[in-house]
């Protein structure tokens, strides 16, 4: 569980997050949904430290994150898996070595042992005998699942994306977002995902928090999104008509 | 002036972050062989064409201000030898280095900081700093005063090839490149040259590690990675002639 408490944060002059609560559930997809720069991208980094907020509490099952020191950050940060937009996969090594990384760095295992757990982890996201290629001979949708298959490596028990499905067609998009869900539930994770796709939404969204303006606009299941009657998330929500007409059967 | 003071506060703290242990002796290494291919071994084939005209042409200057029938003709090979060990081979090579060097060191950090690479090192609780610069700067300081000296070497041949073409004998060239040599100015020039690496490198890195924004960006870091090493280059290549010769 990820517990956020009256985080607030500017730039200059803007105001980017204001007095931001919410709780991350385990076991669960979480969904931060919201438009293009209304402080989703903002919210994950303060969560795992690569901003700073201006005030308030970031909690890793009652661990209190904000208050920690560089080394406990270091160490708490080997629980976390997080999946970038980019992929952000290191363009020099090739898929394997991309796994591997982490592995080498900080668990205390044999190479055979790292390389068993790198082509279970390749065969988790269904990419056997993909090892040897590098990132640039990687479709978009191939890098998301290595990235995947990067961040779930140390067996993390949080998983942090950050629109894991931007750029990819429909079809390899729900791919993601339903192995996600998978290794969620799996793993008993806490998954945190930044979403302002409709279709992730409807997908996996076990628990969704709508932000807006940079605040916590609308938080519920994905069910209750469905008959809300905030004006600003339905702008948001029901913005096409594909999914103004799927509203109205409810 | 507060943004310049700001940059050096930056760059301190930056480097306060590179000095640390590796945390994986073997990756660190692993990363270093890379990088002395990447900084050193890939700079070799510019350093020997530079070097190779640079003596040529030393020594045609030299021959067009020496000859005079009351200096003698060994001196065309003396002038170009101390030109070349004091100043082109140390400090026209760390020049060029920062320009070629620089702007790769500049470039490919920029491009993992703006690719989200670092901020996924630091997720994975690496400390990105040390993982990235300190092999640079480690590969630098020991492969640039290997092409220094090569670039004094081959300075000197391309020196005798500039000698043959103005009629310099090879006997008083050679003669002259033997004559009353003071070892301490290769120290002094070994001395700077492992001084410019460590500019080079972290300036770059630097430039590199704080780039903000897109592709625009990470050229425009390049850009300044090799201005800027560049200055601060030629800064202490004064401050230290003045120290080591003065």
């Amino acid at each position: 569980m990820i517990t956020v408490e009256n985080i607030n944060k500017h730039f200059a002059e803007n105001q980017v997050l204001t007095d931001v609560s919410f709780v991350f559930e385990s076991g669960k997809t979480n969904l931060i949904i919201g438009e293009s720069g209304s402080g989703k991208t903002t919210l994950l980094k303060i969560m795992i430290g690569l901003f700073e907020s201006d005030s308030g509490v970031v909690k890793y099952n009652e661990r209190n994150f904000t208050e920690m020191n560089f080394k406990q950050k270091k160490n708490l940060r080997k629980e976390i898996g997080m999946l970038f937009q980019g992929g952000a996969l290191f363009d020099y090594m090739s898929v394997e070595e991309n796994i591997i990384f982490p592995l080498t760095m900080f668990a205390e295992k044999s190479e055979e042992e790292n390389l068993e757990r790198v082509n279970f982890c390749l065969n988790r996201v269904n990419l056997e005998n993909t090892n040897h290629l590098l990132p640039s001979e990687l479709s978009g949708g191939m890098k998301k699942r290595v990235a995947i298959a990067r961040a779930i490596a140390l067996n993390p028990k949080y998983l942090l994306c950050d629109e894991p499905n931007s750029g990819l067609d429909p079809k390899t998009a729900i791919l993601i977002d339903n192995l996600i869900q998978e290794i969620t539930q799996e793993y008993n994770i806490t998954t945190i995902v930044n979403s302002h796709d409709m279709n992730s939404v409807m997908e996996i969204g076990d628990k969704i928090a709508f932000i807006h303006q940079g605040k916590i606009w609308w938080k519920g299941s994905k069910e209750e999104l469905m008959t809300s009657d905030n004006q600003e998330l339905n702008d948001f929500v029901f913005a096409s008509k594909l999914f103004k007409r799927l509203r109205k059967k409810f | 002036m507060f943004t310049t003071l700001r940059n050096i506060g930056q760059y301190f703290l930056l480097l306060r972050r590179v000095f640390s242990i590796p945390e994986r002796k073997t990756i660190f290494f692993k990363q270093l062989i890379l990088e002395i291919e990447k900084i050193g071994l890939n700079s070799l084939g510019i350093v020997i064409i530079i070097s190779l005209f640079m003596g040529a042409v030393v020594t045609i200057q030299a021959t067009l201000n020496l000859i005079n029938p009351l200096l003698p003709n060994y001196l065309i090979g003396l002038a170009t030898r101390d030109s070349l060990i004091l100043e082109f081979s140390p400090t026209m090579i760390a020049l060029i280095l920062a320009g070629k060097v620089g702007s790769n060191v500049a470039s490919e950090i920029g491009s993992m900081r703006v690719t989200e690479q670092i901020d996924a090192l630091e997720i994975m609780g690496v400390n990105s700093a040390n993982f990235l610069i300190l092999p640079k700067i480690i590969a630098a300081m020991f492969f640039f005063p290997v092409l220094v000296i090569i670039s004094m070497g081959i300075g000197m041949f391309g020196g005798w090839l500039g000698s043959i073409s103005v009629d310099v004998t090879t006997a008083d060239f050679l003669e002259g490149l033997k004559y009353e040599f003071i070892p301490f100015y290769v120290t002094y020039a070994l001395t700077k040259t492992i001084v410019f690496a460590f500019i080079i490198t972290t300036v770059s890195s630097y430039y590199g590690y704080f780039t903000k924004g897109g592709a625009l960006e990470v050229g425009v870091s390049s850009t300044k990675a090799v201005v800027y090493s560049s200055i601060v280059v030629l800064i202490f290549n004064f401050i230290l002639t003045k120290l080591l010769l003065a």
